[in-house]
């Protein structure tokens, strides 16, 4: 019987009704009395010099409240880079200065070169016209190959190149994975491109700055996944403002998946204007703006090479990526293409020796960082082709071949550093064939060769490390901030419960699935638990909600928490009950001595912690209010297998997803309804890469797809119905929960298998030639390949 | 700036426009009416749809000059007057057919309107109807089928095997 409550229950979403109503509180919805508009003017070239700008037309016109260029942010910090890479030589990657308003040089479209702040947005956009501004264009540094050739155009004229690191891993393995591919009966090869995307969560960043001069606070309003992180990078490195002088609140966000992760010159702008004009100022980001200036995701160029010896056991792995970061190094830029990317190259299979190289370049683009999976579906997506292409290249099963090379035992020992602590390799393709209806493949096959389609059917596995991130660990890899996450179990006199979580909800269902988790353990109801989140000033600490973290960090937290709440309140269960305190039993919020049919219940207990006159005064305290933090002692690893069935049209190219399907282990789960919708977002996503999306430059740095009308989303027509499960679950054994957390995986698990089938299709029609397509697989592409 | 009046959701406003202020500008931002969202500047995501004259529009495409007069209904004015959900509304709600809310308006107001059209749709015409609305979260899954559920279709057995 499925739950109706606590731990496992679907239950309905609270937040939903707000949601529906248009009774949200996003940060655009928000309005501050008195407040001005900021308009910033971004660069049109991706490379140039700044001649001179003249803002004393623009300063004249109505309605302006001030003008501002790089020159006002003189001596104050810059964007900090929250990860250092150190390379293969041991030396520490080259970090640019990231100025708030371009100095000296404009990197890309879109950098912005002057920020105008007006009464109206109408008025500010005028105004940003009439500035003018001589920009002398330089040479574009856009291929990233060709960016770390001998005399290329330098993105930053005091670096020594275009080269920010070259990282190897395990450097020392370097030798013998070299020996194993020369030695090997059969290596396979692959070259491809991990498309460059755009996040796009639908509701664009907004920033709402305003200050309080009165008490020298300044509150930031900002569509954020991490309020806390933001206060920190902002107040302690670049504007300089004590964190209890400074507020950030991300209330409703409309949708993260990574690029509302990183500090952004827009927040520092307006709570640095705010402060200077003594005025609020807000920014809204249009499509399009969100385009060139929200960090972008992947973008790596990969070789990869998969040694098997005569028994087809894959002996040996070596991987060449060049990964771009942009202009400039976004917040969490560095650890993407190495530790959350290169430790993760293992996969689900126990291949003995791995090297993994990524060079990392500066280019006239965007900057680029984390996406949902955020180097782990590069990891993921190389891997999985190269293994599908070596069992086409030796006339096997690709399953077969799969499972004959998984990783059985646990915990695993990587040969890249990391320690998968439960899974079951097994179990998830098993449940894939099943859900799949791989039997069933040949049947439909033949429905479609008859329709004079093609149909193909392609596989893959996936591993991820989640639950981001011991501290000690992350440390030593160059991560200039704690992973841990922290929470505040607040209880009230009357029984009902607020905890403030340091995690970040933006479309997870933190609001609804976190009570279940205090509810199942204090055995009260779930409309008793109330969860805030979001401010600053609300809640103890927090690291937000990113890398699949939230339940199994913050969750912990709150579950450390919880029993913290539930010591204490047995103390005074058992003074109220005079027994002694070991023999209080907790069960559906009534406090029992074992063995008798004495109890009180929760209210009781809660309301004598606030009315202390039957209390044990000399124990322990009055109130009931625990804090926790929690640092998880490893990363989780959710795994799982994915299967895409498609159909093709050999006539145009055209490539429709007809099936999907997909078997994830995530440990326990709290909401099974939240965890299949995290799940379907993430195919989402994953098709949208494989099949429609791109981001693209052209060779001026100029960026081509800035608009929908561009850059293809996926629409409801593009995508099937699809067909999940999460039933095969080997619980996480570090966090008090067991869970891995689960919403990234859909976005790592789909993209190869997508690919793996369209290939599959192709084959089918004896162009065996045909073995590999670079995302998206658009028609044209796909009808190119065929035509040989 | 030129006078202007509406019904919305029932009510009489009136207010002032310039003759390029977009009629989601005027609910959002005059009328403070925050309901209806803007995710994009080409018309293309379908976050801003509203009710105009009992057809379903994106509000980013209409002036507000164009409203004058007419009876325009928004996502607060779908649920009854007591808070009780729109059948729509319930079955998004039951069927998960939003995370981070976003795109829900304007997911709301297009399915409303297609269900008063077509009062049963299969999966192939929702999905097509829905080509003007995007959602980045869900993958769409939970909305055809929350869309589906609140026309009165059985789809307890979606995607199972
Ligand atoms: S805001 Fe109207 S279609 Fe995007
Ligand atoms: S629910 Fe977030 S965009 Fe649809």
């Amino acid at each position: 019987m499925p739950k109706d409550s606590g731990i496992g229950a679907a239950s309905k979403r609270r937040e939903d009704v707000r949601f529906l109503t248009g009774t949200g509180n996003y940060t655009d919805d928000i309005n501050v009395y008195g407040q001005t508009y900021v308009y910033f003017l971004r660069s049109d070239v991706a490379h140039g010099r700044i001649n001179n700008i003249d803002t004393s037309a623009a300063a004249a016109m109505e309605g302006v409240v001030g003008i501002f260029t790089g020159a006002d942010f003189e001596g104050i910090g810059g964007l900090p880079c929250g990860w250092q890479v150190t390379d293969r030589f041991g030396e520490a990657m080259q970090e640019p200065a990231h100025p708030v308003l371009a100095q000296g040089k404009v990197r890309h479209v879109g950098d912005p070169i002057a920020a105008v702040v007006a009464e109206s947005l109408q008025q500010a956009r005028d105004a940003a016209e009439a500035i003018e501004v001589d920009i002398e264009e330089l040479p574009a540094v856009v291929d990233m190959k060709a960016a770390l050739e001998e005399g290329s155009a330098k993105v930053h004229d005091d670096l020594t190149s275009n080269l920010c690191y070259d990282w190897g891993f395990v450097e020392d393995n370097k030798a013998a994975v070299d020996e194993a591919i020369k030695n090997a009966a059969h290596v396979t090869t692959l070259e491809l491109v991990n498309n460059r995307l755009v996040a796009n969560p639908m509701e664009p960043r907004v920033a709402v700055g305003e200050y309080n001069r009165s008490n020298d606070e300044s509150t930031l309003y900002t569509t954020s996944q991490n309020p806390h992180v933001i206060r920190l990078l902002m107040g302690a490195f670049v504007l300089g403002i004590p964190e209890h002088k400074l507020r950030v609140v991300a209330p409703d966000v409309g949708g993260g998946f990574g690029t509302k992760i990183f500090h952004y010159a827009e927040e520092a702008f307006v709570t640095f204007a705010a402060r200077k004009l003594n005025r609020p100022v807000k920014w809204t980001a249009s499509r399009s703006e969100a385009f060139m200036s929200d960090a972008h995701g992947r973008d790596h160029v990969t070789k990869i090479e998969l040694a098997l010896d005569a028994d087809n056991n894959f002996t040996a792995l070596r991987t060449e990526t060049y990964a771009n970061m942009g202009a400039y190094l976004s917040t969490f830029a560095p650890s993407v293409p190495t530790w959350l990317h290169g430790t993760l190259m293992a996969g689900n299979y126990k291949t003995p020796l791995i090297y993994v190289n990524v060079k990392a370049v500066f280019t006239n683009t965007v900057p680029v960082d984390a996406y949902r999976g955020a180097g782990r579906p590069e990891a993921t997506y190389q891997l999985e082709r190269v293994v599908d292409k070596a069992a086409r290249e030796l006339g096997v099963d690709p399953i077969a071949l799969r499972r004959q090379n998984f990783i059985s035992e646990f915990p695993y020992a990587t040969p890249v550093a990391v320690e998968y602590d439960t899974g079951d390799y097994f179990a998830t393709m098993d449940k894939l064939e099943e859900i799949a209806d791989l039997a069933g493949f040949e049947a439909r096959r033949k429905e479609s060769e008859a329709k004079g389609m093609l149909r193909g059917l392609g596989v893959n596995c996936y591993i991820e490390a989640c639950g981001i991130a011991p501290s000690n660990l992350v440390g030593q890899l160059g991560a200039r901030a704690g992973l841990y996450d922290a929470a505040t179990v607040r209880v009230n006199a009357t029984g009902s419960i607020s905890v403030m979580v340091g995690a970040h909800s933006h479309g997870q269902g933190h609001e609804t699935a976190f009570p279940q988790v205090v509810a199942d353990m204090l055995g009260i109801d779930e409309s008793m638990i109330e969860i805030v989140h979001g401010d600053s000033s609300k809640i103890p600490f927090g690291m937000g909600t990113y890398g699949s973290r939230s339940l199994a960090v913050c969750g912990s937290a709150m579950v450390k928490a919880t029993e913290k709440i539930i010591k204490k309140a047995k103390k005074i269960a058992s003074h109220l009950l005079e027994a002694s305190e070991g023999d209080i039993e907790l069960k559906d919020g009534q406090f029992t001595v074992a063995g008798t049919d004495k109890s009180v219940a929760w209210g009781d207990v809660t309301l004598a912690a606030y009315v202390p006159h039957n209390y044990p005064l000399e124990d322990i305290e009055p109130g009931l209010e625990e804090t926790a933090f929690y640092d998880p002692s490893n990363f989780t690893y959710p795994s799982g297998a994915y299967c895409c069935e498609v159909e093709l049209d050999p006539e145009t190219g055209r490539v429709t997803i007809e099936r999907f399907a997909a078997a994830d282990d995530f440990g326990n789960v709290v909401n099974p309804m939240i965890v299949e919708g995290q799940v379907h977002g993430g195919i989402g996503q994953g098709i949208g890469q494989a099949l429609l999306e791109n981001c693209v430059y052209d060779s001026e740095g100029q960026l081509l797809s800035a608009s929908y009308m561009d850059y293809a989303m996926p629409r409801a027509e593009d995508v099937p119905f699809y067909v999940v499960d999460h039933s095969c679950a080997t619980p996480c054994t570090h966090n008090p929960l067991g869970v891995k957390g689960c919403g990234e995986a859909g976005a790592i698990g789909s993209p190869p298998s997508v690919v793996n089938a369209v290939i599959d299709a192709i084959q089918s029609s004896g162009k065996k030639d045909v073995t590999h397509i670079d995302m998206p697989l658009s028609p044209q592409r796909v009808w190119a390949a065929m035509q040989g | 700036m030129a006078k202007l009046s509406m019904t919305v959701n029932g009510r009489a406003v009136s207010g002032e426009a310039t003759g390029n202020r977009l009629l989601v500008e005027f609910l959002r931002e005059d009328l403070r009416m925050t309901g209806t969202h803007v995710g994009c500047d080409t018309s293309q995501c379908g976050a801003c749809v509203v009710h105009v004259n009992g057809k379903a529009v994106k509000s980013c495409t209409m002036m507000a000059a164009e409203a004058d007069g007419a009876e325009i209904t928004t996502i607060e004015g779908i649920a009854e007057p007591d808070g009780t959900l729109s059948r729509v509304q319930q079955a998004f709600q039951d069927y998960h057919g939003l995370q981070c809310g976003f795109c829900t308006p304007g997911m709301v107001m297009t399915a409303t309107k297609l269900l008063e059209q077509n009062p049963s749709p299969t999966e192939a015409e929702i999905r097509h109807h829905l080509e003007g609305n995007i959602c980045r979260c869900t993958g769409y899954h939970n909305i055809v089928k929350a869309i589906m559920a609140a026309s009165g279709q059985d789809v307890s057995k979606i995607a199972a095997e």
